[in-house]
């Protein structure tokens, strides 16, 4: 089974940089679920955000709130495990190291 | 936490801690059944403790915390133990965490070790190193369940009565043991991608367990070509699952897929792989050419625009190093494909006397092809007749029937 995990952060208000025993434990981390087979690929996001979103064949982009910083404020991982409960106890140690905040997990189905 | 959501959390703590687990045990006690025994009395007590008190913070050094004082309880309880007493005092002072690669890539040796008959070093390995329950394994091989208990303890008990040594091979033995571990993790594939029995042509589970095994392995055995040409290949195999079975379950074949189905992310990361093979050096392997064989379907656009010629070239590579009626046949295709039809066929008659071929449903069902491809529909019935007598899968036999029938049509004439 594949999940999305991914966490986007709050871009509306400015938040601490992650101090760089963060980084490295997140890195840890990311090569603890390499290692384990269930990593099939990850990535950063970025603080700005794009809506496209379509009204009634209206469409309308609204892009935004931008903040000053330059950070990665979110990622996601791409993850094949067993079971949504492995993909929750994988979240859970992923939150463990960043801390407070909100991590999403979501079933992927092939097309 | 309700119980059943409790116990639902600790099964997802114990397939990824178990396999690290048990590994480390096995470093202590050097006996394998032992050392599944003391990581399931570990969980037992993780289902009785963690509903009250939560998953610990770190759940993986609580189980082998646990683990290791069930192994003094049993050492003053069982005086044969003795022995090891000291064993066990001296290698638990070992750093947690430093040796668990070690281990593990250790675990995965003795689970496929030689001594044992392939079937068993495939439950083993599907139970200690995949995290699968018995029932889990009897299911997706379609055997009874005391088949394969019976199984996993014979083959622990031959591990400990012949002493087979935990450690990682070296010099002209590590290839040797090297490939059995690649064929255990093949074969639980295969299983998964090419059913030999039963209705289901995949049982998806068994290919992501053995990908995820290669995936280990790869990070433990980095410098290994052929673990990587492994990867490399069920990556590129497994990218073509959904596009292997049409809406009503039929199998798709390579040549008809929806090349739009065929997963990317899955092929970019098996010819990230197979690179990572080549540019280890020396000349492929078996596993390395299949691999790159995969891989010239894989970057083909439309089934047009394969490259037959290098395919041919590949399977030319691949019969030299390990000769077979089953690659010569699977070469005959490929000559058919980049040279015609009648070329390959006169391979395939070349083999077709072949005592290994004598019930290999792909030989009658290759031969229908190429002649029906030549016109002599006639000839092509009987063959893709004789090859559905001789699958088990439902599925393929379907199809055979099929092609059968169109020959059939074709050979009236109108």
């Amino acid at each position: 089974m594949r999940f999305l995990l991914y966490t986007t952060g709050d871009n509306t208000q400015p938040s601490a940089p992650p101090t760089p025993q963060m980084i490295e434990e997140v890195g840890k981390f990311t090569d603890e679920t390499r290692r384990a087979g269930i990593l099939l690929a990850t990535g950063g996001l970025g603080p700005s955000t794009t809506r496209v979103r379509n009204t009634g064949g209206k469409l309308a982009v609204t892009d935004g709130p931008f903040t000053e910083t330059k950070e990665l404020i979110g990622g996601f991982a791409l993850i094949e495990v067993k079971s949504r409960e492995e993909a929750i106890e994988w979240a859970k140690r992923f939150r463990k190291i960043v801390g407070d905040g909100d991590s999403l997990i979501q079933e992927v189905f092939g097309g | 936490m309700t119980d059943p959501d409790a116990h639902r959390a600790i099964d997802a703590v114990w397939r990824i801690e178990s396999p690290k687990l048990i590994a480390g045990l096995t470093r202590i006690v050097r006996d394998v059944g032992l050392a599944e025994d003391l990581a399931q009395d570990a969980l037992v007590a993780a289902l009785e403790q963690w509903p009250e008190s939560g998953v610990p913070a770190k759940p993986g050094a609580w189980l082998m915390a646990t683990a290791k004082h069930r192994a003094i309880d049993r050492l003053r309880r069982d005086e044969r133990l003795e022995r090891k007493h000291q064993e066990i005092g001296r290698e638990m002072e070992v750093q947690e965490g430093q040796q668990d690669g070690d281990d593990l890539l250790r675990l995965m040796f003795i689970s496929c070790h030689p001594i044992l008959a392939p079937e068993a070093r495939v439950a083993l390995t599907l139970r200690l190193l995949a995290s699968l329950t018995t029932e889990e394994i009897a299911r997706a091989f379609l055997v009874p369940v005391s088949t394969i208990a019976q199984r996993i303890v014979r083959a622990k008990r031959t591990l400990t009565e012949a002493r087979v040594p935990f450690d990682v091979p070296t010099g002209p033995e590590l290839d040797a043991r090297l490939s059995s571990v690649l064929q255990v993790i093949y074969l639980v594939f295969n299983e998964g991608y090419s059913a030999t029995a039963g209705d289901d042509l995949l049982r998806v589970g068994l290919c992501e367990d053995a990908l995820r095994l290669g995936r280990v392995l790869a990070g433990l055995a980095p410098k290994e070509p052929e673990v990587h040409g492994l990867v490399a290949l069920m990556e590129i195999q497994a990218s073509r699952s959904r596009a292997r079975v049409g809406p009503s379950g039929e199998m798709v074949l390579l040549l008809d897929q929806d090349r739009g189905r065929w997963d990317q992310l899955l092929i970019r990361r098996g010819l990230a792989s197979l690179e990572r093979a080549e540019q280890l050096g020396g000349a492929l392997g078996p596993y390395g050419l299949q691999a790159a064989i995969a891989a010239c379907h894989a970057r083909a656009r439309t089934a047009a625009e394969t490259d037959w010629a290098r395919i041919v070239a590949l399977y030319d590579a691949l019969a030299e190093i390990t000769p077979s009626a089953v690659i010569e046949l699977n070469r005959a295709v490929a000559v058919a494909m980049a040279f015609g039809p009648a070329a390959g066929l006169e391979l395939v008659d070349a083999i077709a006397s072949e005592p290994s071929l004598r019930t290999y449903h792909f030989l009658p069902s290759v031969r229908g092809d190429l002649l029906a491809k030549l016109g002599r529909h006639d000839e092509a019935r009987a063959e893709f007749e004789r090859a559905a007598s001789l699958t088990q899968n439902a599925r393929e036999r379907e199809l055979l029937l099929d092609r059968a029938a169109a020959s059939s049509r074709e050979d009236t004439p109108s």
